[in-house]
């Protein structure tokens, strides 16, 4: 894992990051930093900027100013390597964004023989075992629509994992489900960040943040409105973050 | 008034109009494969980043879109020889029939990329996949399937529509037909026949793509569900 020249360096930086969408100002100076093993959660409103944020750590959107520094890459210059920066992250979506046309097996081999030039076989031990890291081995050979959401999107998360990313981001991965899907996955992503792995997440699961997350960042208007310890949660300094936990999003 | 018709006389040629139907198969499978290789990268041409690419393809599509078939091919045979090139008659076909088609096959699969959603194409991309990977493996069966029936239905159309090719003498089945009644006199029942054949290439090639698709949609083989 040593890959940066200085090992106490964050895998993930934002410093003053600026974006806007035509007039509107979604990331209006947005500064946080991610260290290696560590677990932040990124919170607030629909429209406060926090999936924006997550997406311009791995290039989905092209910031307007500001410096993102992610695993030694310059995400944030125009000719940063982008093949490069998205071996080191792995991110999931909502929407799971399982190739349809594809098995599960090949819905994880895909990237690792076609990016990394792995051997087929080599590639399908590998599918196997981050099957069975989200409880899913008996699904290898079915296809995305035979799977509930809960078993999609874990299948999601195993495929990004087999492309061994020193990071992992979280686009609000259990919006779309049930409570007993959602915590299927929850479990999932516990256990990743019981193993160690580096992890930004969007979640509007409270109780998850509250209890998984090292790091909180409430998100406000564009802003990093307040950030501290899960603590923060049930002692919230700001009386917006107090209104946003109090509405009942806390559930625990 | 009364209707004669002498099927024997006609039917007697039957190893012309074999011939004809061969030449008319041997032609659209060609056409075919070409232009649908053509027009794919036509379609892919089309999203280019470059304008001039874009730009390059869009011209080639409608021009072709909103031309007559015959007229394409009588520019590409005496284009061809004005040039100082020979080339055989069903050469010149292939090549006017797989501009033709590639045209239309573009537009197609045009639609069919469009139909892919985003988050396909992010997954992939945060995969780490090129863009040419992502059309490769991504984008480019679920396209074909979300069109298939658009796409071979104009492959048959365009079967059809080589009859024309018997303007420049190509030996399809058209043209065998017009040698055929000018010879016999039977001109009804030839052409009944030459309606017939065609209906039976257009069943032949209707079933190929049917076991086509059995080839390339292995998930639709086993789910039964479009995609």
């Amino acid at each position: 894992m040593q890959q940066n020249p200085s090992s106490s360096e964050p895998i993930v930086s934002l410093r003053d990051v600026q974006k806007s969408f035509g007039p509107l100002r979604v990331l209006d100076g947005v500064s946080f930093a991610v260290e290696r093993g560590e677990v932040l959660a990124l919170i607030g409103r629909s429209g406060s900027g926090k999936s924006t944020a997550l997406r311009c750590i791995d290039r989905f959107e092209k910031v307007d100013g500001g410096e993102i520094v992610v695993c030694g890459h310059r995400v944030d210059r125009p000719d940063v390597d982008l093949r490069a920066l998205r071996q080191d992250v792995g991110i999931v979506f909502q929407s799971y964004n399982l190739f349809p046309h594809l098995t599960i097996e090949q819905n994880i081999t895909l990237a690792p023989c076609a990016v990394k030039g792995m051997a087929t076989s080599q590639a399908r031990d590998l599918a196997r075992k981050v099957l069975a890291q989200v409880g899913l081995e008996e699904k290898l050979h079915a296809y995305p629509e035979q799977l509930s959401g809960g078993q999609q999107q874990r299948a999601a998360i195993a495929r990004s994992l087999a492309m061994q990313p020193k990071v992992m981001l979280f686009d609000e991965v259990t919006s779309a489900l049930d409570p007993e899907l959602t915590a299927e996955v929850l479990k999932v992503i516990e256990q990743l960040a019981a193993d160690g792995m580096t992890m930004v997440m969007v979640t509007h699961e409270m109780g998850f943040a509250k209890g998984i997350a090292d790091r909180i960042v409430f998100m406000h208007r564009g802003k990093v409105h307040e950030t501290g310890p899960a603590s923060i949660l049930t002692s919230p300094a700001t009386p917006e973050l107090t209104q946003f936990v109090g509405t009942g999003n806390l559930k625990s | 008034m009364s209707l004669q018709l002498d099927f024997p006389a006609v039917l007697e040629r039957w190893p012309n109009f074999l011939a004809g139907a061969a030449l008319t198969l041997e032609l659209a499978a060609f056409a075919t494969v070409l232009g649908a290789l053509f027009g794919t990268l036509a379609a892919v041409g089309r999203g280019a980043r470059s304008p001039l690419i874009a730009g390059a393809c869009k011209v080639y599509v409608e021009t072709i879109r909103n031309t007559p078939l015959l007229v394409q091919i009588f520019l590409v045979y005496f284009g061809l020889a004005s040039l100082g090139l020979k080339f055989s008659a069903f050469t010149v076909a292939v090549a006017a029939l797989t501009i033709n088609v590639g045209a239309y096959t573009a537009e197609i699969m045009r639609a069919g990329f469009e139909a892919i959603p985003r988050g396909q194409i992010e997954a992939a991309e945060g995969l780490a996949l090129s863009r040419l990977q992502i059309y490769w493996h991504i984008i480019l069966l679920p396209a074909i399937e979300k069109v298939y029936p658009a796409l071979t239905s104009q492959f048959v159309l365009l079967m059809l529509a080589s009859s024309v090719c018997s303007q420049i003498s190509a030996e399809e089945l058209t043209a065998v037909a017009n040698y055929i009644q000018s010879d016999t006199y039977r001109a009804f029942e030839t052409y009944i026949i030459v309606a017939v054949l065609y209906v039976i290439l257009s069943l032949v090639m209707r079933a190929g793509f049917w076991g086509l698709g059995l080839v390339l949609f292995p998930r639709r083989r086993r789910l039964g569900t479009p995609l």
